[in-house]
């Protein structure tokens, strides 16, 4: 009796130190069946949706989705030279250069976790080379990073969950601050910034790829709303997250080149690795 | 967990813990996700009342553990309350089983509401609660739930000659 309470209470401390991470990618190894079949039917009835549909919606979803592609090509075009110029650029300071991530496409489990936290559980674990504090983002823009890793699935924090902070800048002028999670599904609060700071509603921020977890450059939030009240010692500024966190189907994972370890080729080129669906 | 020859139905056992906990990982509607009752504590809590020789606080232990891990909870906060519910319902498995089906429902209500305090302080301790009313809401719905649950336990345990 008592020594199952002081053994749980050991890992509870134990925990704050990570050194459970491998009973916990083990055991969630017995979760994962149970994961899969209470995803079954939700995938069933998306395939279905899918095969079910009628040809005219097919034909219309087609025909969008050329366009957009059309689209985005004549975009990317120029964003071609545009890399090359920033890349010439650089050498030319003698910058360090900017790298270029490899991505692969997860599928979100439909899973509940504990209720009153922001976490996901997706079908890629170590098996797929994910690791832990991997970032997410969809296509929209950062959604979290990985918490816990198992062999075929992990755990991903996602940027609104309480406990979640991340570094980012305002887009327009450079200006650095931490974007906390709030626990509410749209909200992010950006605490520690002066009244006279230089951030209004409608500003974009990006990562700022400080802290070396998140690759700089993604778009996580928009401000929505900042109050500067003089007998207040920092404003008050919150923010909706970009990406879209409660209705997303697949995430990106990210594999900053800078931190590509173990990764099997070393070409920093734009290898939009896509898995086989498993 | 021994498999000693008199026990019978140890997957029956079994199974109704892996149903509570598919149970408690069943994607709901993001208005219907407080008012999940807490499936593991009432199945712990039915045979703990049921079967206080063969099914207690080391059980109830590693299916909190296996909670943990399903929920992505810090490792060994809900196998703490869940042993310290198995504890206390076997001390007072004597008493709820001669209860009515009400009575019961309440003495599952504080029992879950236990785990639930428990599950908080642990949360509070480690810098991550969460305090709204809705948190303490799966007592209740487990207090409702907690007659057709007894009675689909029962009738699996009287089938399947769990002993």
């Amino acid at each position: 009796m008592v020594l199952v309470i002081l053994s749980s209470l050991m890992m509870t401390l134990d925990h704050r130190q990570n050194h459970l991470e491998g009973i916990r990618s083990t055991l969630s190894l017995l979760i994962y069946p149970l994961q899969y079949v209470i995803n079954l039917p939700i995938a069933a009835t998306q395939w279905l949706d899918d095969s079910l549909s009628s040809r005219e919606s097919l034909q219309e979803e087609n025909a969008r989705l050329k366009r957009q592609n059309t689209l985005f090509k004549a975009r990317l075009q120029t964003l071609q030279s545009l890399k090359a110029e920033n890349q010439r650029l650089r050498e030319l300071l003698q910058s360090s250069k900017k790298v270029s991530e490899r991505v692969l496409i997860a599928e979100l489990l439909s899973v509940d976790l504990e209720p009153f936290t922001r976490q996901i559980v997706i079908n890629k674990g170590s098996r797929d080379e994910a690791y832990l504090g991997q970032p997410l983002v969809d296509a929209e823009g950062v959604m979290g990073q990985i918490v816990h890793l198992g062999l075929f699935s992990s755990t991903a924090m996602l940027i609104t969950d309480a406990n979640h902070a991340i570094p980012v800048q305002v887009n327009r002028n450079g200006l650095r601050a931490i974007a906390m999670g709030t626990g509410a599904p749209d909200k992010l609060d950006i605490p520690y910034l002066p009244i006279s700071a230089d951030i209004v509603e409608g500003d974009l921020l990006t990562t700022s790829g400080l802290g070396g977890r998140f690759p700089a450059g993604y778009p996580v939030a928009m401000v929505t709303e900042v109050v500067k009240d003089p007998t207040l010692p920092y404003a008050v500024v919150s923010a909706m997250p970009t990406a879209r966190l409660e209705q997303a189907r697949e995430v990106l994972l990210l594999w900053p080149t800078t931190q590509q370890k173990d990764a099997p080729s070393d070409t920093a080129g734009e290898s939009a690795a896509t898995a086989p669906p498993s | 967990m021994t498999h000693i020859a008199r026990h019978h139905g140890g997957a029956t056992l079994l199974l109704t813990f892996i149903g509570a906990l598919m149970l408690q990982m069943l994607p709901l509607p993001e208005w219907a996700q407080p008012l999940r009752p807490d499936w593991v504590a009432l199945v712990l809590i039915y045979w703990c009342i049921a079967l206080p020789d063969r099914v207690g606080v080391g059980i109830g232990w590693l299916a909190g553990l296996m909670l943990d891990v399903a929920h992505g909870a810090l490792l060994g906060q809900n196998a703490l309350a869940l042993a310290v519910v198995a504890y206390l319902a076997i001390r007072l498995h004597q008493r709820i089983r001669v209860f009515p089906l009400w009575q019961q429902a309440v003495s599952a209500l504080l029992l879950v509401t236990l785990h639930l305090m428990l599950v908080l302080w642990l949360k509070g301790a480690t810098g991550q609660s969460a305090e709204t009313w809705a948190y303490w809401l799966p007592a209740l719905t487990s207090m409702l739930l907690w007659p057709p649950t007894f009675l689909i336990l029962r009738g699996l345990r009287r089938a399947y000659r769990v002993r």
